[in-house]
């Protein structure tokens, strides 16, 4: 449990116990002009952990582009609003929930989408979307699949309960993730912009009110014990830090939060997350740049003898704070009320810049009792916008490599077993692999269409969400790049954010900003904090590079365990926007005849491939390299493409390369029924490289033949090499290698070996839908085959 | 223009979609509080999808104390016409109003998909306004959707008419219990049921999700079409009995 409540048989002074260095104590002191008490230093652990202050990443967050067209709220709130048009607005953040889901994994994933959504329905949106980003270690270890089954149920047991669709996010399997798994959740929601609500605490007088679940010991001590620290081996003693999720209050709550913003009843309001009430109120305090005094005995609580401490850094789930007009106060109390959730006013905004802790009640013009007593009182500003900042060292590690730069040669690239290289048979194992197999085992589990808003169900590429009275649609995706990161942490973040935006663009919409859930270490570690500053400027250079503002986010550091640091992991949400839903483009393969092109060219490096992985990456080997300016002509492109009209399809080479970019378009097309295409791909270099090398800022995009001409001559007007690769057609995948590289491959493979991939469209549907049940054990008895009602399956007799 | 009624209890959320259903059939939605035991005068009520009460104890059974359900009971009993669509069926179950139970899935797992379901009459109340028994497409997204009863329970409902919708694969055959075309090993693919007198109705697949092209399907858009048109030829005749019995 924590500190406070446990016994005091380790002579460790209590802020050491409470997680705070012997500098902090010094730096509280200071702004305190006295000692703390122990509820004050217990308050004090809770907004000074790195989880509520970022006292590490601060600095270097402030790097970060915030402006941008259209951006109505930034970093600081509690999630990005960027106005749409029609006087509507679009709130989005992603937020971590990676150590609570270790220690708890379905308690864990659970709350952290109930607090994502907290953050956005707190500003007046409702919420629409939900992407879920997971990373886990070997799926093959009973572990991992205990974590993902856990995760998975969690985070669908709490959105379907909410009816907020999950529509999209990640699955990824990496060894650095074996004892600290990522869960990362991003929220969208909409709302009038006339409703935009702020997390502040206005008007001394005004009434401060706390409303939905009741407060109790669950969560006690989350920021600071579970979430701003590394795991040792006790993690099962941490469990009572979890907090637990209730998704029915959590739905009365969005209604009722709702229902208060559309009426006018609230001055200001905001969620109860890590720090629970002391850091509410705090925040919401300085923000306004009042004080707030709270009265403990007022707080609607659900179990009894609760400490001060406990009161006051409880992380109970589902609660909100309410800045009130006292004259408001009646209607306030009875659509909680009538929404079924308890009510309090629990203090009153004063003039004095305090948060004031008191014991004993308050009279009715809101000043303490004669016979109260007053247990702490601290300068918001002390708790939040002032807090103690730190300059960590950062040092990169000694096997560093800076990424080539563009165009530049790279030694030895693709020099990768070659000898014996059955395209065909690599591209199946590489379809069917744990990381680029279908994730339909994940998103049956969730609810994807309530709302009846989606137009792109999760599975194929970008999250497609119309807006009902519109003619248009929101569109969303998630990506994080930690292979790459792990060697070039600036490149892995910025081919995140080159990724993820292209996901967007590929469908027409046009990216509106980028929110981040940076996923590092230790920061007290030189080479930790040196992932992280790199990363930061790798997702700075490639927001400016794309004109993109970063509007939010979250860091969550700490994320190592006994077996180790994860690879740094920049996980970035995009939102964009299409205007006219109808001209949505998809990456499936539409018509026989239509023409394939693949825009873009590769680059050397298979380093942080899939294939790579496979195969076994040359020690001399690097990552491709990314020329942000080519990337930004990419994305203008294809949106021009798409809004004359000349795209069928389009989809962007990531994982697994131009092979498995070709194959889904083939598995996916014709409702699922698959398509085949005959290609001729020119070879350069390598083999390998061509087929299966991840370089980034490429697109397969597919065209009927009338078209072909006009989107060959587009892409030379925006610099981008682009070539016919033939048609699509038949129920194979044909790539036929041609050129030089091709040619003296073959040689040097000997014979026997054919060049070309030619395999069943059907071979690699079923390769792709079976992979990840197969890989976590999943495709047992209960999962018998036979369709799923969809057009074209072969009936099963029973 | 014919009056829907959406009940909305706390944990509903496919009372939304509900409305938008009703709205693009043609119909105007009316909101219906599950503390008011006042049906405002509707000509038909829809109970939506959801987790009424959060499903705590078990889906749908604190919902049907509600006092909306007194009323739908009695407004059922005169006639009155009743869809229930997921959680709306379970509650329907719950209340007694529909035969048969829904259990947990046989995979024990959420489960959300597109799956197809083949009408067993378009005689119905609710399946009038269908052209044909071809395969309907809409989504599921249900816990607790295995439909059962006892194997004679089951005899009497096939015999009486009783099964609205089956788990059909593409080909139109019936699904089997274990099948993927059948989501949640209901017995006998049973996807929809109505009572005895034809006026009550409950399906686990959502038609008020499978309503515009843009979503996917637009074959949900007949059962809810046949609901408003049966609620508004049931309104007419009652104006015809009241003119007939004021002479």
């Amino acid at each position: 449990m924590s500190a406070l409540a446990a016994p005091r048989v380790a002579e460790e002074p209590l802020h050491r116990r409470l997680g705070l260095t012997d500098d902090e104590l010094v730096a509280i002191e200071a702004r305190l002009g006295r000692r703390p008490n122990d509820l004050e230093l217990a308050m004090f652990s809770v907004m000074w952990s790195e989880h509520c202050s970022y006292k590490s990443s601060k600095p270097l967050l402030r790097t970060l582009p915030t402006a941008g067209e259209g951006v109505v709220a930034g970093p600081g709130e509690n999630a990005g609003v960027i106005s749409i048009g029609d006087g509507l607005a679009v709130a989005f953040k992603i937020e971590s929930h990676n150590h609570p889901s270790a220690v708890e994994p379905y308690q864990g994933a659970a709350t952290g989408v109930g607090g994502i959504l907290r953050d956005i329905f707190t500003m007046g949106a409702r919420p629409v979307a939900v992407l879920d980003a997971l990373r886990f270690g070997d799926p093959a270890d009973p572990r991992t699949r205990h974590l993902v089954d856990g995760v998975v149920r969690g985070v669908g047991g709490y959105g379907n309960c909410v009816g907020v669709p999950t529509v999209g996010g990640e699955l990824v399997f990496d060894p650095s993730y074996a004892g600290n798994p990522l869960v990362n959740v991003m929220a969208i929601g909409l709302l009038e912009e006339r409703l935009l609500t702020l997390a502040a605490a206005p008007g001394p007088g005004n009434l401060v009110v706390l409303f939905g679940s009741t407060t109790g010991r669950d969560g006690i001590g989350g920021a600071s014990v579970l979430a701003s620290a590394t795991f040792g081996a006790d993690e099962p003693s941490k469990r009572p830090t979890v907090q637990v999720g209730d998704p029915f209050a959590e739905k009365l709550l969005i209604e009722a939060s709702l229902e208060l913003i559309e009426r006018g009843l609230v001055e200001g309001l905001q969620d109860l997350g890590a720090g629970g009430i002391t850091c509410a109120t705090s925040e919401t305090a300085d923000r306004a740049g009042t004080g707030i005094l709270v009265d403990l005995d007022a707080i609607p609580r659900r179990e009894p003898r609760m400490a001060p401490f406990e009161l006051m850094i409880s992380e109970s789930q589902e609660r909100m704070l309410a800045a009130v007009v006292p004259e408001r106060w009646p209607e306030v109390r009875d659509v909680c009320l009538r929404w079924g959730l308890p009510v309090a006013v629990v203090g009153r905004v004063t003039a004095d810049g305090d948060v004031t802790i008191v014991e004993g009640g308050l009279d009715p013009v809101g000043r303490p009792n004669p016979a109260a007593v007053e247990l702490a009182r601290i300068p918001a500003k002390a708790l939040t916008s002032d807090a103690i900042v730190h300059a960590r060292l950062a040092s990169p590690p000694a096997r560093h490599r800076p990424a080539p730069a563009p165009g530049a040669a790279v030694e030895g690239s693709g020099g990768l077993p070659e000898r014996g290289m059955d395209p065909g048979a690599v591209l199946l194992a590489l379809i069917g692999g744990a990381n680029l197999s279908s994730r339909q085992w994940v998103h049956e589990q969730y609810d994807s269409h309530v709302q009846a808003n989606t137009v792109e169900r999760p599975g194929r590429g970008a999250a497609v969400i119309r807006i009902k009275g519109t003619t248009k649609a929101l569109v969303a995706s998630t990506d994080g790049n930690q292979a790459v990161g792990l060697v070039d942490p600036w490149l892995g973040a910025a081919l995140s954010v080159a990724e993820a935006t292209r996901n967007v663009s590929i469908t027409g919409a046009r990216p509106l900003g980028v929110t981040n859930c940076l996923n590092y270490g230790d920061p007290t570690r030189p080479e930790a904090f040196w992932q992280l500053q790199e990363g930061v400027r790798g997702l700075g250079d490639a927001c400016r590079a794309l004109g993109l503002p970063v509007t939010g986010g979250n860091v969550s550091l700490y994320n190592e365990s006994p077996a180790g640091a994860i690879a740094p992991t920049p996980v970035i949400g995009v939102v964009g926007l299409l205007d006219d839903a109808a001209t949505r483009v998809g990456p499936a393969f539409l018509a026989a005849g239509d023409r394939v092109l693949l825009v873009g060219s590769s680059t050397p490096g298979l380093l942080g491939s899939a294939y790579a992985e496979l195969a076994g990456v040359a020690p001399e080997d690097g990552p491709p390299a990314l020329d942000l300016a080519r990337e930004a002509a990419l994305q203008v492109f294809i949106r021009t493409a798409i809004g004359r009209g000349l795209v069928a399809s389009a989809q962007d080479v990531s994982g697994g390369g131009l092979a498995v970019a070709l194959a889904e378009g083939c598995i996916w097309a014709a409702e699922g029924r698959g398509l085949g295409a005959v290609l001729r791909l020119p070879v350069k270099g390598a083999p390998a490289v061509e087929l299966f090398g991840e370089a980034p800022s490429r697109l397969v995009v597919t065209c009927r033949p009338a078209a072909c001409a006009a989107l060959l001559e587009l892409a030379r007007q925006h610099g981008l090499p682009a070539e016919d690769l033939g048609a699509i057609g038949g129920d194979r995948l044909v790539i036929e290698l041609v050129g030089q590289g091709a040619t003296g491959a073959s040689e040097e493979r000997g014979s026997g070996v054919a060049d070309a991939v030619d395999v069943p469209v059907a071979d690699l549907a079923n390769a792709w839908e079976h992979g990840l049940a197969r890989a976590l054990g999943e495709d047992g008895p209960d999962r018998s085959p036979g369709d799923d009602g969809r057009a074209g399956n072969p009936p099963e007799i029973r | 223009m014919v009056r829907i009624g959406v009940v909305v209890f706390p944990g509903s959320n496919r009372d939304i979609d509900a409305v938008n259903a009703l709205r693009v059939a043609g119909a105007e939605p009316v909101v219906l509080w599950h503390e008011s035991a006042d049906l405002g005068g509707v000509d038909g009520i829809v109970l939506p999808g959801g987790f009424a009460f959060g499903d705590y104890l078990r889906a749908g059974v604190i919902a049907r104390f509600s006092p909306v359900m007194r009323s739908v009971a009695g407004y059922a009993a005169e006639g009155g016409l009743v869809l229930g669509i997921c959680n709306g069926f379970q509650v329907l179950t719950e209340a007694g109003l529909l035969p048969g139970a829904l259990l947990r899935n046989r995979s024990l797992r959420f489960v959300s998909r597109q799956v197809a379901i083949a009408p067993q009459r378009l005689d119905s109340p609710f399946t009038r306004a269908l052209e044909s028994r071809r395969p309907l497409r809409m989504p599921v997204a249900h816990g607790e959707g295995c439909y059962f009863a006892e194997p004679a329970a089951l005899d009497d409902l096939e015999a009486g008419g009783g099964v609205l919708f089956r788990y059909v694969r593409s080909d139109g055959s019936t699904a089997g219990e274990d099948d993927r075309a059948n989501p949640n090993g209901s017995l006998r693919a049973i996807a929809g049921v109505t009572n005895a007198a034809g006026n009550v109705a409950g399906l686990m697949p959502h038609p008020e999700t499978a309503v515009e092209a843009i979503l996917g399907s637009e074959d949900g858009l007949g059962i809810i079409r046949s609901l408003v048109d049966s609620a508004a030829e049931r309104a007419a005749a009652g104006r015809r009995s009241a003119v007939g019995s004021a002479r």
